[in-house]
């Protein structure tokens, strides 16, 4: 079992999610965060004093598979972020998951995840 | 006996005082909405807590203090006698024309509270809650009716031919004053000014914000209209005009300089703008004529963001820009009525705009130093980075939203 944590650009996440329906991939959770990477920072200007925003809106989304399905989840990400030219696009973490628990039925790991 | 037109004239300036009542909560929306999060259950609070003591204090002081007929000391100052007195005929014409007793009391009353709302923007975010409280009541149950009374109540400035007509000095004016001591002897919010420069603090809420500025701009309507004293139809339907193309003409001037300034186009700063019209024809509402309306608000609209930077260069933190709207348009609006108006000299709006600068600048620090000797003015520090409405009210005003509190 794996866990996938994605960090990814807001405006890119109804199309990740599309793949990963595609792909057999139907459970996942999506959060707002703020981050920074290599990208450049953003100048915003508020009441005439232009300053610049480094920390960035994102979007983590996280998704625990079973090992055989970590490809497609990682496929599906990859597809729609791959290729764009500017930098700090975000990164995918795949963290080995120790159990997981189906809260309604008690079931455990492999089972509760699928 | 009553006529139709005293009638007429009556509800109209209790329909005016009903919009004068309704600036409050734009007061409120705008103050929130440019500010933090974490400190939007404090602004309220204040918000809502200053309106009563306007209301309370002017029912008890203020009402006799600003029109006490006869003056003791001079045409300085004078005082009618603590609570209302309305007297006989307080409700027919031989009263006044235009108003009962009542009428007059209540119309007055909401003014009073909203020059006294003027200030909290200005110390927002860092101010004590029960010294800000304190402040309020005194400047608003004295200073402001005093001030008040040289002109309205027939004081000395009112005999030398100054010409206020709504309040850009008298209301707008004296609360600007207020704003900017308060603003300057707190000094400014933690993070504000860094060594390199001025560093921007957000407010929280931009639809908040406009949704204040309309209400006020709404207001106004009752503010400048209802200060015909009557319904007359000429004078109520001008006055509706110059105000509303001076707000107008203050939304383009903000519009054009934070433009060219900044190279992208600030929705706060025309929001500013639009009150900076509005404060800027409160004076001569009445007497200049459309076209130099659009000009008054222009102007204002240029000097309202010219305002908001300067003072960002002196490292005076005005969260809300209410010493801009309402102090350096207040002060524009009364000389332009010397300037556009042929009626009325230069020289004495001018002696009028200095006479409220001494005696408001005067009275707002001793009563700021005093109340910092015995209270103090300030929250600490922990206290501001945690933000007032926890320190101050251990409440949130957002419980159940995700507030990302970052700066």
């Amino acid at each position: 079992m794996k866990l996938i944590i994605a960090i990814i650009q807001p405006e890119e996440l109804p199309e990740i999610k599309e793949e990963l329906l595609k792909n057999k991939i139907y459970k996942f959770t999506v959060s707002n965060a703020l981050g920074q990477g290599k990208e450049v920072p953003l100048t915003e200007v508020y009441r005439g004093i232009a300053h610049e925003i480094s920390l960035l809106k994102k979007v983590r989304l996280e998704i625990a598979v079973n090992d055989e399905y970590v490809d497609n989840a990682v496929d599906s990400i990859i597809k729609v972020a791959q290729g764009a030219k500017d930098k700090g696009r975000g990164k995918i973490f795949i963290l080995p998951v120790e159990e997981c628990i189906r809260l309604r039925t008690n079931e455990r790991g492999k089972e509760a995840i699928g | 006996m009553s006529t139709p037109d005293f009638t007429i004239n009556n509800t109209w300036m209790l329909i005016s005082t009903i919009l004068v009542f309704l600036m409050h909560l734009g007061f409120a929306a705008l103050e929130a909405g440019l500010t933090r999060a974490k400190n939007t259950v404090n602004i309220l609070f204040k918000n809502t807590s200053i309106v009563a003591i306007g209301l309370l204090t002017y029912a008890l002081c203020g009402f006799s203090l600003m029109y006490p007929g006869d003056f003791i000391l001079g045409d300085w100052l004078g005082f009618a006698g603590f609570g209302l007195n309305p007297g006989e005929n307080w409700n027919t014409p031989s009263y006044n024309v235009g108003y009962t007793y009542y009428t007059d009391f209540i119309f007055q009353a909401m003014f009073a509270a909203t020059a006294a709302t003027i200030v909290s923007g200005a110390v927002a975010e860092r101010v004590k809650l029960s010294s800000f409280l304190l402040f309020s009541t005194l400047y608003v149950a004295i200073i402001y009716p005093i001030a008040g009374s040289w002109k309205w109540g027939g004081g000395w400035l009112d005999q030398l031919g100054f010409y206020d007509f709504a309040g850009s000095t008298l209301v707008h004016g004296v609360g600007g004053w207020a704003a900017l001591v308060g603003a300057y002897v707190l000094g400014p919010r933690i993070g504000k000014y860094t060594r390199k420069g001025a560093h921007p603090i957000k407010g929280h809420n931009m639809p908040l914000t406009a949704i204040g500025v309309f209400l006020l701009w709404f207001g106004w309507y009752g503010f400048n209209g209802g200060s015909v004293l009557s319904a007359n139809p000429g004078a109520v339907s001008t006055v509706f005009v110059t105000t509303t193309l001076s707000a107008a003409g203050g939304v383009i001037g903000s519009m054009i300089l934070s433009w060219y300034l900044s190279n992208k186009p600030d929705l706060s700063m025309i929001l500013n703008g639009s009150l900076a019209g509005l404060v800027g024809i409160t004076a001569g509402a009445d007497v200049i004529d459309p076209a130099t309306s659009i000009l008054v608000g222009l102007i204002s609209g240029l000097l309202v963001v010219s305002s908001v930077l300067y003072l960002d260069s002196r490292k005076i933190d005005d969260p809300v820009g209410a010493i801009s709207v309402h102090l350096i348009c207040g002060l524009w609006g009364t000389l332009a009525v010397g300037i556009f108006s042929t009626d009325h000299s230069i020289s004495i709006q001018l002696l009028g705009v200095l006479s409220y600068g001494v005696f408001c600048l005067a009275s707002s620090m001793l009563i700021f130093y005093l109340i910092d000797k015995l209270l103090g003015l300030r929250v600490d520090e922990q206290e501001e980075i945690v933000g007032l409405d926890i320190s101050e009210h251990d409440m949130e005003a957002y419980a159940g939203f995700q507030i990302f509190n970052v700066e």
